[in-house]
Protein backbone atom coordinates (compact mmCIF):
# COMPACT_ATOMS: atom_id res chain seq x y z
CA UNK A 1 0.00 0.00 0.00
CA UNK A 2 1.47 3.17 -1.21
CA UNK A 3 0.61 6.89 0.19
CA UNK A 4 2.18 9.68 -0.81
CA UNK A 5 1.39 12.86 1.17
CA UNK A 6 2.36 16.41 0.56
CA UNK A 7 1.63 19.80 2.59
CA UNK A 8 -0.20 22.18 0.62
CA UNK A 9 -0.04 25.23 3.43
CA UNK A 10 -2.45 24.38 5.89
CA UNK A 11 -3.83 21.75 4.00
CA UNK A 12 -2.23 18.05 3.44
CA UNK A 13 -2.97 15.84 0.45
CA UNK A 14 -1.93 12.16 0.47
CA UNK A 15 -2.50 10.26 -2.41
CA UNK A 16 -3.43 6.24 -2.60
CA UNK A 17 -1.08 5.37 -5.25
CA UNK A 18 -2.56 1.57 -5.29
CA UNK A 19 -5.01 0.64 -8.17
CA UNK A 20 -7.18 -1.34 -5.07
CA UNK A 21 -8.40 -0.47 -1.67
CA UNK A 22 -9.95 -4.30 -0.65
CA UNK A 23 -10.00 -6.95 2.16
CA UNK A 24 -6.19 -7.88 1.35
CA UNK A 25 -4.58 -4.37 2.26
CA UNK A 26 -7.27 -2.92 4.32
CA UNK A 27 -5.21 -2.86 7.81
CA UNK A 28 -2.34 -2.05 5.68
CA UNK A 29 -4.12 1.07 4.62
CA UNK A 30 -5.02 2.09 8.18
CA UNK A 31 -1.55 2.13 8.95
CA UNK A 32 -0.43 3.85 6.67
CA UNK A 33 -2.80 6.40 7.36
CA UNK A 34 -2.65 6.50 10.52
CA UNK A 35 1.20 7.55 10.57
CA UNK A 36 0.85 9.61 7.28
CA UNK A 37 -1.88 11.54 8.87
CA UNK A 38 -0.44 11.60 12.67
CA UNK A 39 1.46 14.87 11.72
CA UNK A 40 -1.76 16.97 12.46
CA UNK A 41 -2.97 18.95 9.37
CA UNK A 42 -6.64 20.43 10.47
CA UNK A 43 -7.60 18.72 6.58
CA UNK A 44 -6.58 16.28 4.78
CA UNK A 45 -7.48 15.79 1.06
CA UNK A 46 -7.40 12.08 0.41
CA UNK A 47 -6.07 11.50 -3.41
CA UNK A 48 -8.33 8.55 -4.87
CA UNK A 49 -8.04 9.26 -8.29
CA UNK A 50 -5.62 6.09 -8.60
CA UNK A 51 -7.41 3.85 -7.11
CA UNK A 52 -10.31 1.73 -9.07
CA UNK A 53 -11.77 -0.73 -6.74
CA UNK A 54 -12.59 -0.50 -2.89
CA UNK A 55 -14.90 -3.03 -1.29
CA UNK A 56 -16.54 -2.50 2.29
CA UNK A 57 -12.59 -3.26 3.70
CA UNK A 58 -11.76 -0.99 2.42
CA UNK A 59 -14.37 1.93 2.82
CA UNK A 60 -14.34 0.84 6.28
CA UNK A 61 -10.31 1.56 6.45
CA UNK A 62 -11.15 5.08 5.21
CA UNK A 63 -13.73 5.52 7.72
CA UNK A 64 -11.44 4.43 10.55
CA UNK A 65 -8.66 6.56 9.33
CA UNK A 66 -11.29 9.36 9.56
CA UNK A 67 -11.66 8.57 13.42
CA UNK A 68 -8.49 8.26 14.21
CA UNK A 69 -7.93 12.02 13.22
CA UNK A 70 -10.33 12.84 15.64
CA UNK A 71 -13.64 14.73 15.67
CA UNK A 72 -11.99 18.45 15.06
CA UNK A 73 -9.87 17.52 11.94
CA UNK A 74 -11.54 16.51 8.17
CA UNK A 75 -10.66 13.96 5.47
CA UNK A 76 -11.88 15.21 2.45
CA UNK A 77 -12.04 12.65 -0.27
CA UNK A 78 -11.08 13.29 -3.74
CA UNK A 79 -11.41 12.18 -7.24
CA UNK A 80 -13.46 9.22 -7.11
CA UNK A 81 -13.55 6.89 -10.24
CA UNK A 82 -16.69 4.97 -11.11
CA UNK A 83 -16.66 2.26 -8.62
CA UNK A 84 -15.44 3.63 -5.70
CA UNK A 85 -18.03 6.37 -6.09
CA UNK A 86 -20.80 3.98 -6.39
CA UNK A 87 -19.78 2.20 -3.06
CA UNK A 88 -19.37 5.52 -1.07
CA UNK A 89 -22.92 6.66 -3.03
CA UNK A 90 -24.78 3.11 -1.77
CA UNK A 91 -23.62 2.95 1.69
CA UNK A 92 -24.87 6.78 1.82
CA UNK A 93 -20.66 7.50 3.49
CA UNK A 94 -20.68 10.28 1.03
CA UNK A 95 -22.39 12.10 3.48
CA UNK A 96 -20.00 11.49 6.44
CA UNK A 97 -17.29 12.79 4.38
CA UNK A 98 -16.78 15.95 1.85
CA UNK A 99 -16.52 14.58 -1.77
CA UNK A 100 -15.06 16.39 -4.51
CA UNK A 101 -14.92 14.77 -7.95
CA UNK A 102 -10.89 16.04 -8.87
CA UNK A 103 -7.97 16.96 -6.73
CA UNK A 104 -8.66 20.11 -7.71
CA UNK A 105 -11.91 21.19 -7.06
CA UNK A 106 -11.23 19.85 -3.21
CA UNK A 107 -7.68 22.29 -3.43
CA UNK A 108 -10.09 24.96 -4.40
CA UNK A 109 -12.46 24.72 -2.10
CA UNK A 110 -10.21 24.46 0.65
CA UNK A 111 -7.75 26.97 -0.46
CA UNK A 112 -7.36 30.25 2.72
CA UNK B 1 0.07 -17.43 4.31
CA UNK B 2 0.67 -18.37 0.28
CA UNK B 3 -2.16 -17.97 -2.25
CA UNK B 4 -2.91 -20.52 -4.11
CA UNK B 5 -4.67 -20.24 -7.31
CA UNK B 6 -6.43 -23.23 -8.92
CA UNK B 7 -6.81 -21.57 -12.43
CA UNK B 8 -9.47 -24.07 -13.85
CA UNK B 9 -10.75 -20.92 -16.15
CA UNK B 10 -13.01 -22.61 -18.61
CA UNK B 11 -14.21 -20.78 -21.82
CA UNK B 12 -15.05 -22.37 -24.85
CA UNK B 13 -15.31 -20.68 -28.12
CA UNK B 14 -18.64 -19.37 -28.78
CA UNK B 15 -20.44 -16.38 -30.44
CA UNK B 16 -21.46 -15.74 -27.25
CA UNK B 17 -19.93 -16.10 -23.38
CA UNK B 18 -20.01 -19.97 -22.90
CA UNK B 19 -20.13 -20.68 -18.80
CA UNK B 20 -17.43 -19.54 -16.60
CA UNK B 21 -16.21 -21.44 -13.54
CA UNK B 22 -13.12 -21.04 -11.33
CA UNK B 23 -11.91 -22.36 -7.85
CA UNK B 24 -9.41 -20.96 -5.99
CA UNK B 25 -8.25 -22.13 -2.71
CA UNK B 26 -8.38 -19.50 0.11
CA UNK B 27 -5.45 -17.47 0.75
CA UNK B 28 -4.80 -13.44 1.45
CA UNK B 29 -4.74 -12.72 -2.61
CA UNK B 30 -6.70 -15.47 -3.59
CA UNK B 31 -9.70 -13.06 -3.94
CA UNK B 32 -8.54 -10.14 -5.79
CA UNK B 33 -6.82 -13.19 -8.19
CA UNK B 34 -10.49 -14.84 -8.41
CA UNK B 35 -11.95 -11.51 -9.66
CA UNK B 36 -9.65 -10.79 -11.89
CA UNK B 37 -9.89 -14.26 -13.64
CA UNK B 38 -13.51 -14.03 -13.66
CA UNK B 39 -13.71 -10.24 -15.43
CA UNK B 40 -11.49 -11.45 -18.11
CA UNK B 41 -13.54 -14.32 -18.79
CA UNK B 42 -16.24 -11.66 -18.92
CA UNK B 43 -14.48 -9.52 -21.79
CA UNK B 44 -16.85 -10.96 -24.42
CA UNK B 45 -19.46 -9.44 -23.05
CA UNK B 46 -18.21 -6.19 -23.48
CA UNK B 47 -19.10 -4.79 -20.46
CA UNK B 48 -19.17 -1.27 -19.37
CA UNK B 49 -17.27 0.27 -16.41
CA UNK B 50 -20.36 0.43 -14.76
CA UNK B 51 -21.49 -2.90 -14.90
CA UNK B 52 -18.02 -4.72 -14.60
CA UNK B 53 -17.64 -2.30 -11.23
CA UNK B 54 -20.98 -3.76 -9.83
CA UNK B 55 -19.90 -7.38 -10.75
CA UNK B 56 -16.53 -7.17 -9.40
CA UNK B 57 -18.25 -5.41 -6.22
CA UNK B 58 -20.82 -8.32 -5.52
CA UNK B 59 -18.50 -10.94 -5.93
CA UNK B 60 -15.92 -9.20 -4.16
CA UNK B 61 -18.08 -8.85 -0.90
CA UNK B 62 -19.82 -12.55 -1.59
CA UNK B 63 -16.47 -14.05 -1.47
CA UNK B 64 -14.55 -12.07 1.46
CA UNK B 65 -17.50 -13.13 3.67
CA UNK B 66 -16.63 -16.57 2.96
CA UNK B 67 -12.92 -16.04 3.28
CA UNK B 68 -14.54 -14.31 7.10
CA UNK B 69 -16.67 -16.78 8.53
CA UNK B 70 -16.91 -19.96 6.35
CA UNK B 71 -13.18 -20.49 6.54
CA UNK B 72 -12.34 -18.19 9.60
CA UNK B 73 -8.60 -17.17 10.53
CA UNK B 74 -7.74 -20.92 12.44
CA UNK B 75 -9.44 -22.78 10.12
CA UNK B 76 -7.85 -24.68 7.21
CA UNK B 77 -8.19 -22.67 4.48
CA UNK B 78 -10.93 -24.22 1.82
CA UNK B 79 -12.38 -24.02 -2.06
CA UNK B 80 -14.31 -21.66 -3.39
CA UNK B 81 -16.09 -22.18 -6.50
CA UNK B 82 -17.71 -19.43 -8.67
CA UNK B 83 -19.75 -20.58 -11.42
CA UNK B 84 -21.32 -18.02 -13.96
CA UNK B 85 -23.81 -18.11 -16.46
CA UNK B 86 -25.26 -16.38 -19.45
CA UNK B 87 -29.15 -16.01 -19.13
CA UNK B 88 -31.80 -13.45 -20.78
CA UNK B 89 -32.29 -11.81 -17.59
CA UNK B 90 -28.74 -10.95 -17.04
CA UNK B 91 -25.44 -12.93 -15.25
CA UNK B 92 -26.06 -15.87 -12.75
CA UNK B 93 -23.99 -16.55 -10.61
CA UNK B 94 -23.31 -19.34 -7.94
CA UNK B 95 -20.76 -19.57 -5.24
CA UNK B 96 -20.01 -22.54 -3.64
CA UNK B 97 -17.69 -23.24 -0.69
CA UNK B 98 -17.48 -26.01 2.16
CA UNK B 99 -16.81 -23.79 5.33
CA UNK B 100 -19.08 -23.39 7.96
CA UNK B 101 -22.18 -22.71 7.52
CA UNK B 102 -24.49 -19.06 7.42
CA UNK B 103 -25.25 -18.79 11.34
CA UNK B 104 -29.65 -19.40 11.24
CA UNK B 105 -29.05 -20.85 7.80
CA UNK B 106 -29.94 -17.38 6.63
CA UNK B 107 -28.00 -14.55 5.25
CA UNK B 108 -27.68 -10.77 7.16
CA UNK B 109 -31.07 -9.13 6.06
CA UNK B 110 -28.21 -6.02 4.44
CA UNK B 111 -29.51 -2.80 6.21
CA UNK B 112 -28.01 -0.15 5.12
CA UNK B 113 -25.89 1.07 7.96
CA UNK B 114 -27.33 4.00 10.54
CA UNK B 115 -26.13 6.76 10.10
CA UNK B 116 -27.56 9.29 12.63
CA UNK B 117 -24.62 8.49 15.27
CA UNK B 118 -22.01 10.19 16.81
CA UNK B 119 -18.89 10.74 15.61
CA UNK B 120 -16.97 7.56 17.06
CA UNK B 121 -19.71 5.59 16.75
CA UNK B 122 -19.58 5.42 12.97
CA UNK B 123 -19.78 2.34 10.90
CA UNK B 124 -16.63 0.45 9.83
CA UNK B 125 -18.14 -2.08 8.87
CA UNK B 126 -21.70 -4.03 8.44
CA UNK B 127 -21.57 -2.80 4.87
CA UNK B 128 -21.02 -6.22 2.81
CA UNK B 129 -24.49 -7.52 2.93
CA UNK B 130 -26.76 -4.60 2.30
CA UNK B 131 -24.13 -3.95 -1.03
CA UNK B 132 -24.89 -7.53 -2.16
CA UNK B 133 -28.45 -7.12 -1.80
CA UNK B 134 -28.62 -4.31 -3.24
CA UNK B 135 -27.17 -4.53 -6.51
CA UNK B 136 -27.85 -8.79 -6.69
CA UNK B 137 -31.64 -9.76 -7.41
CA UNK B 138 -32.89 -13.49 -6.41
CA UNK B 139 -30.24 -14.01 -3.75
CA UNK B 140 -30.60 -17.10 -2.36
CA UNK B 141 -28.66 -19.02 -0.15
CA UNK B 142 -28.98 -22.91 0.41
CA UNK B 143 -26.82 -25.43 3.09
CA UNK B 144 -26.65 -28.45 0.94
CA UNK B 145 -25.31 -31.21 2.50
CA UNK B 146 -21.75 -29.63 3.60
CA UNK B 147 -21.06 -26.61 1.62
CA UNK B 148 -22.94 -23.22 1.12
CA UNK B 149 -24.44 -22.29 -1.75
CA UNK B 150 -24.94 -18.68 -2.49
CA UNK B 151 -26.94 -17.96 -5.99
CA UNK B 152 -28.19 -14.58 -7.62
CA UNK B 153 -28.50 -12.64 -10.88
CA UNK B 154 -26.86 -9.24 -11.91
CA UNK B 155 -28.91 -7.67 -14.63
CA UNK B 156 -27.47 -6.09 -17.52
CA UNK B 157 -27.75 -3.01 -19.39
CA UNK B 158 -28.21 -3.71 -23.32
Amino acid sequence: MELSSQQDGALQVVSVKSARIDAAVAIEFKDAMRQTTDSGSPTVILDLSHVEFIDSSGLGAIVASMKHMGQDRSLVLAGLTPTVDKVFRLTRMDSVFGVFPTLETALDAHAA
Amino acid sequence: MPMQLNGALMMQAQPKMSDVKISITTGEFAVREALENLLEALRPLGLDVEEAGTIELVLAEAMNNIVEHAYPPGDIPGQISVACSRKPDGLRFCIVDTGRPMPNGETPIGLPVDLDVDFTDLPEGGFGWFLIKDLAKDVVYRRVDDANELTFRLALAG
